[in-house]
């Protein structure tokens, strides 16, 4: 199986370290993950924006990179969201036949980490060790448009020394959203914000999820209100060993 | 004492004011909580419950394909039972029709049982400006008439008051619209209903006309129906002499039969229960029981363009339940009146671009009020995917300034960014300026970031420069 990682424009500019961490972990389960060095984005941000035309020269890159491997594995549950959900109406968009037999091709073959971990590699015991108290907030992408359900879950409670406790109101939406982030400020900060206050109330430690872009916008909350608590990628917490802790930036 | 939604500032800007209301964000968050509760309960009780979405859809998708046909047909049954049909294009067309009625039976009053078409046309200003008043006669209808309000939800369009301010705009305004409040009204809300229903028998038992809309509309019987909680519709469909119903043409269901699905669906899915309290339906006119003249006003009124949007048509099976304003988590912080509209929330958000159509920059903010959650889609009763077609019409609003002469930064931004994206190397050279990049965001731009939220800090290399550098080896992992 020729496995490709889709480590998204948001990870390779600002978290290599989430990248490096699907590497670690993939490997320690005896996947021999390639990286693509021709991908840059999943086009997310062009088609929530409304700007389907030039997402469609990013979805072609995206392709053409991708073009030959049997799965692709991404750190990201919007990503993969997108790629799944919207990469045919932007190939309708182009009205490019060889680009819409490709992305339908490419598009299943994409799998969010946790999907990827239980249903193709079936194992949710990845063997980490990360002795800190957690909570895990799953990112609406990853619940609702592909429905990971409880994969993360499982995978963390599987995790030796970790203690998960529940988020209150863990299912509502962070307030992130892409461009809504900035177009709509105040809004966003104001379901950060309370999206903050549910993570300080569990008294976890570290609070986890499968996207970055989310844990950015709850994260820099966290942060600017000196909370004691910081965001970490599920990736980096399956990646951790006794041997090698990682996760500790 | 009427106020419109004419004018009203894109919806950043009233969210930001909307966000400042520390009373309206308490009662905010109490109300939906409370609905979004008892929704969930009595949705989960139904084994079927996707089937029965599936069904409701379909049935909404049915009657749309073959409207016009469902149409023709609604009019001839309705017609052969004795009503009068009108045929309105727009909000003006309607309100005439309305107003004539009116005027023919020198009537200086209506009562109104709630209807969301109504306040979209605009119908009771149309009605002031003819001499003639128009009494809401449903809880939260007359609280926000009395107030000198606007609605802010579908179901409880009183949803941003609470009971001490309905108290107060009880005791204030009750007077002049009719009998008074008790002096000693408290705001106990069995005190409250009382109040109301005193002021409202007085109304019923002296109107001659009464206006309503419909929930739906069957073409092979010629029925309409209405459903309600309080009674109050059952006063005003059956005492007056004159009801005229002014009903969207995406109302129509195709037989009596599939009202079926719609009528489980509804009351679980608005007010959280099993069944409906009041479901009135009637078809015509029935000598000597009830209204003896009967007027149904067919609006179109941007509906018709709706149903030409291949992607935005599924709008139309909206069945007006507020499932979606309950769950949504921008609506609970900022309320309904930062929409603009009649129809808030995230169906409102759609609806009213593809009624009204993308240009106007009040309209053209609604479909970016969102964050894509998707709570909105999974708690639709009849299967809108609201986020696809939220994500369409902004491409709509985006291609509608693809000719600016001077476009807008944003634009620019995305068109770079689209050149960056379309290649690797290209971006492996824009991610050494990431740190840069951030920085200048920290002291410069970015402010609608870091006003409140922390940037993280730049990484040594990105992924694709560690990759390059170590071949992907772990003995090396940089970040």
């Amino acid at each position: 199986m020729r496995v490709a990682l889709m480590v998204t424009c948001v990870n390779d500019a600002m978290f290599p370290g989430t990248g490096a961490a699907v590497v670690r972990l993939l490997r320690r389960l005896g996947v021999d993950v390639d990286f693509p060095q021709a991908q840059t984005c999943c086009a997310q941000p062009m088609v929530n924006t409304g700007y389907l035309d030039e997402a469609v020269p990013v979805v072609r890159t995206f392709v053409d990179a991708f073009e030959g491997y049997d799965a692709i594995v991404t750190p990201s549950g919007s990503c993969a969201g997108s790629v799944r959900h919207q990469h045919r109406l932007v190939a309708q968009r182009s009205g490019d036949a060889g680009l819409a037999s490709a992305v339908a091709t490419t598009s299943p073959r994409v799998h969010e980490l946790s999907e990827f971990l239980v249903d193709v590699l079936g194992v949710t015991d990845v063997g980490a060790y990360f002795p800190h108290r957690v909570t895990y907030h799953p990112t609406c992408h990853s619940l609702r448009m592909l429905g990971v359900g409880d994969r993360p879950r499982r995978l963390l409670e599987a995790v030796r020394g970790l203690r998960l406790v529940d988020l209150p109101h863990a299912e509502e939406c962070c307030g992130f959203g892409g461009t809504f982030a900035v177009k709509n400020a105040d809004t966003s900060v104001a379901m950060g914000s309370d999206k903050a206050r549910h993570v300080r109330d569990t008294g976890a430690e570290i609070l986890v999820a499968g996207d970055n872009s989310c844990l950015m916008h709850v994260g820099g909350l966290l942060t600017r209100g000196r909370s004691g608590v910081r965001v970490m990628h599920l990736a980096e917490v399956l990646a951790a060993t006794e041997d090698d802790p990682g996760g500790v930036r | 004492m009427t106020h419109t939604f004419v004018g009203m500032p894109p919806f950043p800007t009233a969210a930001r004011e909307a966000l400042a209301d520390t009373q309206l964000r308490h009662n905010l968050v109490h109300a939906t909580a409370t609905i979004r509760g008892k929704r969930a309960g009595v949705v989960a009780e139904v084994e079927n419950w996707e089937e029965l979405r599936l069904a409701g859809a379909a049935v909404k998708d049915r009657a749309l394909r073959g409207l016009d046909e469902r149409l023709v047909q609604l009019e001839e049954s309705l017609t052969a039972r004795g009503a009068v049909v009108h045929w309105a294009r727009d909000a003006a067309e309607a309100n005439r029709v309305v107003v004539d009625v009116a005027r023919r039976h020198g009537v200086d009053e209506v009562v109104k049982v709630k209807s969301m078409v109504t306040q979209e046309i605009g119908l009771n200003e149309a009605l002031q400006a003819a001499g003639i008043a128009a009494w809401e006669t449903d809880l939260a209808e007359l609280i926000v008439q009395l107030g000198g309000d606007l609605p802010s939800h579908i179901l409880v369009p009183a949803i941003h008051r609470n009971r001490a301010e309905i108290r107060d705009i009880f005791r204030r305004r009750m007077a002049e619209a009719g009998r008074p409040a008790p002096a000693d009204l408290s705001d106990d809300p069995a005190a409250l209903a009382a109040a109301a229903r005193a002021h409202l028998r007085e109304k019923f038992l002296r109107a001659r006309m009464a206006v309503s809309g419909a929930n739906f509309a069957v073409a092979d019987t010629g029925t309409l129906v209405v459903v309600e909680s309080e009674g109050n519709g059952r006063m005003c469909l059956t005492l007056p002499d004159v009801l005229v119903s002014v009903v969207g043409i995406e109302k129509v269901v195709p037989t009596w039969a599939e009202l079926d699905p719609l009528l489980r669906l509804l009351p679980r899915s608005s007010t959280g229960e099993r069944m409906n309290p009041y479901t009135s339906t009637w078809s015509g006119v029935t000598p000597g029981d009830g209204p003896q003249e009967v007027h149904v006003v067919l609006l179109d009124n941007g509906r018709t363009r709706a149903l030409a949007d291949d992607v935005g048509r599924q709008a139309l099976r909206c069945i007006r339940c507020s499932a979606c304003l309950n769950v949504c988590p921008v609506y609970e912080r900022v309320g309904g009146h930062a929409y603009g509209s009649v129809y808030p929330g995230p169906i409102g958000a759609i609806l009213n671009p593809l009624l009204k159509g993308t240009g106007d920059p009040q309209t053209d903010s609604l479909p970016y009020a969102s964050s894509l959650c998707g709570a909105c889609f999974e708690a639709c009763p009849v299967r809108i995917d609201i986020p696809e077609v939220l994500v369409h019409l902004r491409s709509k609003v985006v291609d509608g300034h693809r000719e600016d002469r001077v476009p807008k930064p944003e634009a620019i931004a995305m068109r770079s960014a689209a050149w960056t994206l379309s290649r690797g190397p290209r971006l492996g050279f824009a991610e050494r300026l990431t740190g840069t990049g951030l920085g200048v965001a920290r002291r410069f731009g970015a402010a609608r970031w870091t006003s409140a939220r922390d940037l993280p800090a730049a990484p040594r290399e990105s992924f694709r420069a560690w990759w390059r550098r170590t071949d992907g080896r772990l003995d090396d992992s940089g970040g």
